[in-house]
C-alpha cells in the first residue's frame, strides 16, 4: 500500500527525520520493531514447525535447541496417519465448508430479500437480526445448546451431526448486514433492466447481483471459514463423538497422550490452512476487519 | 469484525401506498414516467418478466394480489434465515432468561423455582471469585491489550519502511486457532524445558512458575491473550491513524508543538472515538474469556483463574445444572448489556 502513493504527513515531520539524530532514531526504531516483531510473532511459528521435526527426547531436554539436532520429518506423516489427525482434519474441512455454504446461501437470500424485494416489515426483521449482535455469545451458550439437543417443534437431536455447527452459524446478523449494505449500492435500474429482459427473481440474484458482489462475498466467505476453523468450545460441546470432532477439539483432547513432536505436527496442520488463507487474501481480510469496525 | 454496526436508514419511500404502488409498477414496466397520474401505459404495460396482467396498477384489487405475491416471494427468500434466527438466536434469548428461573434436568420437564437459582449462585463462594478474577483479567487485558496495540500502531505509522511486513506479522497470531496458541504457550510456560524460563536463565534472572503460581497465573493468561489478539486492534488503530489529515500536524508544527505535544493534542483527540469503541469492545470480549484458563490452568492454582465463563461451563456441562448456568449468563448479560448500551449511544451520537 505505502510505497507508491505519496505519504500524508504523520506525527513526525519529514524534516525531523532527515536530521542526523532523526535518521538514527528512525533506523534504530525500525530495526528494533523488525527484530521484535519477528521474534514475537514469527519465531513461535518457526518453533512450532521445527519442534515437530525433533525427537520427543530432544523436546524434553531442559535446554531447548534452536535447530533440531536430528531431523525427523516423519513425525508429520505419523501424526497424520497413526494418531488419526487426517480424519479430524477432514472433519474440520467438512464443518468449515458446510458452514460456508449454509451461510452464503441463507444470508445472501435474506440480504437480497431485505435489500431489493423489500417486503412488508423488512426493516423490523433486519432490526431484530441486528439486535442479536448485541448479545454476548456466552449468554446464549446454554439455551442454544438445549435447542440443539432438542429442536423445538420438530424435536430432532442435532448433537453429533454437522448441522449443530452449520445452522447456528447461518444465523449471522453481521453477514446479513454487510451483504445488505452492499446490495443496497447496486442501482435498481440495473435490476429493472434485467427484469425487462425477462429475468425472474432468482435469475436477477444469480446473474446480476452475485457477479457484482464478489468482494463482499469474498469477505463473508473468508470470515465464515476462519470462524468455524478456529472455534473450539462450541464443537467440543455439540460433537462429543470423538470420530466427528474437528482438529481443534481433538488436539486438546489428545494433547496429554500424543508424543510431543506429533502434537506439534498436528498443531502445524491445524494452522497451515488458515495461514495460507491469510497470506492469499490479506487484503480482503484487513479490509473486512476495518470495514466492520470503523465505518459502522 | 465483532463491531456492532448501526442499522442503515431505510430508503425513502412515497408516503401514499396506492401512489407508491403505481410508481413502482411504472418503474417495473419500463415506462418513462412522464404521466404518472394515468397509472401506466397499457401499450407498454405487458411485462415480459411475468407476462400477465398488463393492466396492473389500474385496478386496486389486482394490485393488492400482486403486492401480496411479491411479499410472498420475498418471505420465501427470507424463510431459511428466519428459521435459523428464530431457532438459534431469538428463541434462545427468551429461553435463556426463563431458564434462570427454572430447574432443568433432561429427565423431567423444567420446573419453575423462582429466584432459587440466583440464591444458590450467590451462596457459591466461587461465584464471587469468578467475578473478581474476571474483573482482574479484564483490567490487566486493558492495560496490556489497550496500550500495546496503540503504541505499536503509532510506531508503525511513523516507519518509512517495512510496514507491510510488520502489519502482516502482527496479524499472524490472530489467524492461529486459539487452541494451537494455548498449547504452544503452555509449552513455552513449562517450568522445565519451557522457552521462557530458559530465556530468563540466559539473562541470569530467576525462573518463574508461570502457570503454577497464584500471583503469576493470571498475568500469564493475559500475556497469551494479548499476544493472540493485538493484531486486530493494531490494524484498526493503524487505519484510524492513516485517516488523520496531515495538515493538522503541519499546523501544530508551525505553532512550535513538540512531538510529544503533537501526539497529545493532535493524534489522540483525532482517534479518541476509535479508542473508546475498542475499549468497550475489549471489555465485552475479555469478560467472556474461556479458552485461556480452560486449556492453560483449568481454573487453578487454587481457583486463582476461575473466570465467569469457566464457572458457567462447569455449572452447565460438568454438573448439568442448566438453570444455575442460565442464571449466571443472565447476570453476565445484564452487565455486558450496560457496556453494549454505552457503545450504541456512542456510535449513534457520532452519526
Amino acid at each position: 500500500m505505502a510505497a507508491t502513493e505519496p505519504r500524508s504527513r504523520t506525527l513526525i515531520a519529514p524534516a525531523e527525520l532527515t536530521r542526523p539524530v532523526g535518521r538514527f532514531l528512525h533506523r534504530f526504531v525500525l530495526g528494533a520493531t523488525l527484530t521484535g516483531f519477528t521474534l514475537a510473532f514469527v519465531f513461535p511459528l518457526y518453533w512450532m514447525t521445527t519442534g515437530a521435526l525433533k525427537t520427543s527426547a530432544e523436546l524434553a531436554e531442559p535446554r531447548p535447541t534452536v535447530l533440531p539436532s536430528s531431523w525427523h520429518p516423519e513425525s508429520y506423516s505419523e501424526a497424520w496417519t497413526n494418531t488419526g489427525l487426517a480424519g479430524y482434519f477432514l472433519n474440520t474441512v467438512l464443518l468449515a465448508f458446510g458452514a460456508l455454504l449454509f451461510q452464503l446461501v441463507i444470508d445472501v437470500c435474506a440480504a437480497y430479500a431485505l435489500s431489493k424485494l423489500r417486503p412488508v416489515l423488512g426493516n423490523a426483521v433486519l432490526a431484530m437480526m441486528l439486535a442479536t449482535l448485541m448479545l454476548p455469545v456466552s449468554a446464549l451458550l446454554v439455551p442454544v445448546y438445549l435447542t440443539v439437543v432438542d429442536v423445538p417443534l420438530v424435536h430432532v437431536n442435532l448433537i453429533n451431526t454437522p448441522f449443530a455447527i452449520w445452522l447456528p452459524a447461518a444465523a449471522n446478523a453481521f453477514n446479513v448486514f454487510i451483504l445488505k449494505r452492499f446490495f443496497d449500492q447496486i442501482p435498481t435500474e440495473l435490476l429493472d433492466a434485467a427484469r425487462i429482459d425477462g429475468a425472474g427473481t432468482v435469475r436477477v440474484l444469480v446473474s446480476v447481483i452475485l457477479p457484482l458482489s464478489r468482494p463482499v462475498l469474498a469477505v463473508v466467505s473468508i470470515f465464515a471459514v476462519v470462524g468455524v476453523w478456529k472455534d473450539f468450545l462450541w464443537p467440543m460441546l455439540v460433537l462429543p463423538d470423538e470420530t466427528k470432532q474437528p482438529i481443534t477439539v481433538a488436539l486438546n483432547r489428545l494433547a496429554e497422550f500424543m508424543p510431543a513432536n506429533q502434537l506439534l505436527a498436528g498443531m502445524v496442520m491445524a494452522s497451515v490452512p488458515l495461514l495460507v488463507l491469510f497470506l492469499l487474501f490479506q487484503r480482503h481480510i484487513i479490509s473486512g476487519l476495518t470495514a466492520g469496525s470503523l465505518k459502522g | 469484525m465483532s463491531a456492532l454496526p448501526t442499522p442503515a436508514a431505510p430508503a425513502r419511500r412515497p408516503r401514499h401506498p396506492r401512489r407508491a404502488r403505481r410508481l413502482r409498477d411504472l418503474r417495473r414496466t419500463g415506462a418513462t414516467g412522464d404521466k404518472p397520474a394515468t397509472g401506466g401505459n397499457p401499450a407498454t404495460g405487458e411485462n415480459p418478466a411475468t407476462g400477465d396482467n398488463p393492466a396492473r396498477g389500474r385496478a386496486p384489487a389486482t394490485g393488492r394480489v400482486r403486492r401480496l405475491r411479491e411479499n410472498l416471494v420475498a418471505y420465501l427468500f427470507l424463510s431459511a434465515a428466519l428459521i435459523c434466527f428464530a431457532l438459534f438466536a431469538w428463541y434462545p434469548i427468551v429461553r435463556g432468561v426463563l431458564l434462570g428461573f427454572q430447574q432443568v434436568t433432561f429427565a423431567q420437564p423444567a420446573e419453575w423455582v423462582g429466584l432459587d437459582n440466583f440464591r444458590r449462585l450467590f451462596a457459591d463462594p466461587l461465584f464471587a471469585t469468578a467475578w473478581r478474577n474476571t474483573g482482574y483479567f479484564t483490567l490487566l487485558a486493558l492495560v496490556f491489550g489497550f496500550a500495546a496495540p496503540f503504541v505499536t500502531a503509532v510506531v508503525l505509522n511513523e516507519l518509512r519502511r517495512g510496514q507491510s511486513y510488520l502489519r502482516l506479522t502482527v496479524y499472524l497470531p490472530v489467524m492461529l486457532p486459539p487452541i494451537v496458541t494455548m498449547l504452544l504457550w503452555r509449552w513455552f510456560y513449562d517450568p522445565g524445558p519451557g522457552l521462557f524460563n530458559n530465556v530468563l536463565g540466559v539473562l541470569h534472572l530467576p525462573a518463574q512458575q508461570w502457570l503454577e503460581s497464584e500471583h503469576l497465573a493470571m498475568i500469564s493468561l493475559v500475556l497469551v491473550s494479548t499476544w493472540a489478539n493485538m493484531g486486530t486492534t493494531t490494524l484498526i488503530y493503524l487505519a484510524a491513524l492513516g485517516g488523520i489529515p496531515g495538515e493538522l500536524y503541519e499546523a501544530a508544527e508551525l505553532d512550535g508543538a513538540s512531538i510529544r505535544r503533537r501526539l497529545w493534542h493532535v493524534t489522540i483527540p483525532q482517534v479518541r472515538f476509535i479508542l473508546l469503541i475498542t475499549l468497550l469492545l475489549q471489555v465485552i470480549g475479555t469478560m467472556q474469556v474461556f479458552v485461556e484458563p480452560f486449556v492453560l490452568t483449568g481454573g487453578g492454582p487454587d481457583d486463582a483463574t476461575v473466570t465467569i465463563l469457566l464457572l458457567l461451563y462447569r455449572y452447565a456441562f460438568v454438573y448439568n445444572d442448566f438453570g444455575l448456568a442460565s442464571a449466571m449468563s443472565t447476570l453476565l448479560f445484564v452487565v455486558l448489556g450496560l457496556f453494549a448500551g454505552l457503545y450504541l449511544r456512542l456510535t449513534r451520537t457520532k452519526d
